[in-house]
């Protein structure tokens, strides 16, 4: 089956901040193939180089060493992420425009005509819940509202991947649902899910497969059942066992 | 191009949602007002004087929109974060330049036409008298001019950290060259080797913005400046234009995304 995102040895180092520092190695020879269709939970813990790769993957920074690409293209050319959509950890959008002119603004970079425009625009409003505010600024949004734009956001160009970054931070509990939800349909319509997250129980639920990366090194990755079955354990107790996680035993 | 297009938009609609860009279009509307409305006892100097200080005004305010629009273009999208979700999708950090320039450079042009608009409406109700070419070539040039600036700025925001101080020199450089930068081959002439040959050095370096100030055709009338001499200036403005955008270009191609 086709890698829709795959990294070899993908390697990124910063720059010490000083002299006297050595450089910072943010991810280490990183391996990764994610399949059309799947939903792909990419976990470590904060500091790991989740956000890295995914900042690699989008272009935002380039690998040191290795390659990445997205649909067999080299992510470091634009078009790679024609077919992609992302959402950011945190709402990073033009707070003076309105849901639907942000919305008309990316369809624009997409070139999507008009008349199709128009027709996503309803859809996906309708589909985030948003409807009643789509003429209403951005900056007048509450944190779910301005997360349910980003998901719209990245729609807009009916992507057939989507990398999530964290896509259920900082919202209630039935924003997360519906977050979980959406994802799940995207799911069933075939498209593929990239996405990084915290919450492991939403990850157990939703996800094909799932990798975890610790101080930039894949530790393991696999189908999430079988490695609930391989370790005896459920996904919280594996993802602690694995970044080394002691618990602190009260005498 | 569509991109292009879209990231301009955007600055554009920006641009007329701050309120501060309203303070200073009523600001210079209602002193071209006042003063356009005040009387002389036809004496022509004094008429010719107040026109000079409108246009002035208009030089000014529109220096302060261009500057004060395109130094907080690039910081803002790396503060606010804009820029990822921005890059995410299929555009280049050249597109973003090219964007960004041509949305403050429209927005200075739309800018200018009101306002020249109105210096028009306010001096030919007066005087009876419309010399549209006039107004139309002094008003091209600039915008012209306003393109150098805009270029120049947004150099200077992937230079320097802050909107602020961006801001603050390149105005400063901006009227150290309409005031000064006439007169450097002759402060060269003064001075001995090698400062000789550093200032003429930079008399020949920098876009010589203080051509493009022909109010002088509107206050005194004068004869209309060639075709070819607009078209000469458009493509001086242009090469400088250019370079300072690849420059931005160079620089900001290396750049982190946030600050």
């Amino acid at each position: 089956m086709e890698a829709i995102v795959e990294t070899k040895n993908l390697r990124v180092e910063f720059r010490a901040q000083s002299s006297g520092q050595a450089k910072k190695v943010a991810v280490k020879d990183l391996n990764l193939s994610i399949r059309a269709g799947e939903v792909f939970g990419f976990l470590g813990p904060n500091g790991a180089g989740k956000t890295t790769t995914m900042n690699v993957l989008l272009g935002f920074v380039n690998a040191t060493s290795g390659a990445a690409s997205l649909f067999g293209v080299d992510v470091r050319e634009p078009i790679a992420r024609q077919r992609i959509g992302y959402l950011p950890e945190l709402t990073y959008y033009y707070k003076f425009l309105t849901a639907e002119e942000l919305l008309r603004f990316y369809a624009r970079i997409f070139g999507i005509p008009h008349t199709e425009a128009d027709r996503r625009i309803d859809q996906l409003l309708k589909l985030v819940e948003l409807e009643s505010a789509r003429q209403r600024p951005i900056k007048t949004y509450s944190k779910g509202m301005q997360q349910r734009v980003g998901l719209a956001q990245a729609l807009i160009n009916n992507p057939d991947l989507l990398i999530l970054d964290e896509p259920t931070s900082g919202l209630d509990p039935l924003g997360r649902m519906k977050v979980r939800e959406i994802i799940q349909r995207l799911k069933n319509e075939g498209k593929t899910v990239f996405f990084s997250s915290h919450e492991l129980g939403e990850v157990e639920t939703v996800c094909d497969r799932v990798a975890i990366i610790n101080q930039g090194e894949l530790k393991v990755e696999g189908r999430v059942a079988d490695l609930v079955e391989k370790h005896q354990a459920n996904l919280e107790q594996i993802f602690l066992n694995i970044i080394g996680y002691q618990p602190q035993l009260s005498a | 191009m569509k991109t292009v297009l879209a990231i301009s938009g955007i600055v554009i609609k920006e641009l007329y949602r701050r309120k501060d860009f309203y303070v200073l279009f009523v600001l210079t509307a209602v002193i071209t007002l006042l003063m356009g409305s005040v009387s002389f006892f036809h004496d022509t100097n004094s008429v010719r004087y107040v026109k000079d200080i409108a246009l002035l005004l208009i030089w000014i305010s529109a220096l302060v929109i261009a500057i004060g629009t395109t130094a907080r273009q690039i910081p803002a999208e790396r503060e606010h974060r804009t820029i990822f979700p921005l890059l995410a999708k299929p555009v280049t950090r050249w597109q973003v330049i090219l964007g960004k320039f041509a949305g403050c450079w429209l927005a200075c042009g739309l800018a200018l036409i009101v306002l020249y608009l109105f210096f028009g409406i306010v001096s030919g109700s007066r005087e009876h008298h419309w010399p549209l070419l006039n107004f139309c070539t002094a008003l091209w040039l600039h915008w012209v001019m306003l393109g150098v600036v805009v270029a120049f700025v947004l150099l200077g925001s992937v230079v320097f950290t802050a909107p602020s101080s961006n801001a603050t020199i390149t105005f400063i450089v901006v009227l150290g060259i309409l005031f000064l930068g006439r007169y450097l081959n002759q402060v060269a002439l003064q001075q001995p080797e090698p400062l000789r040959s550093i200032v003429y050095g930079i008399y020949f370096l920098i876009p010589h913005l203080e051509w493009y100030d022909v109010r002088d055709l509107i206050i005194y009338d004068q004869n209309l400046v060639g075709w070819m001499d607009c078209a000469l200036a458009t493509l001086y403005a242009v090469i400088y234009m250019a370079v300072f955008l690849l420059g931005t270009w160079l620089v900001f191609r290396r750049k982190a995304l946030n600050l």
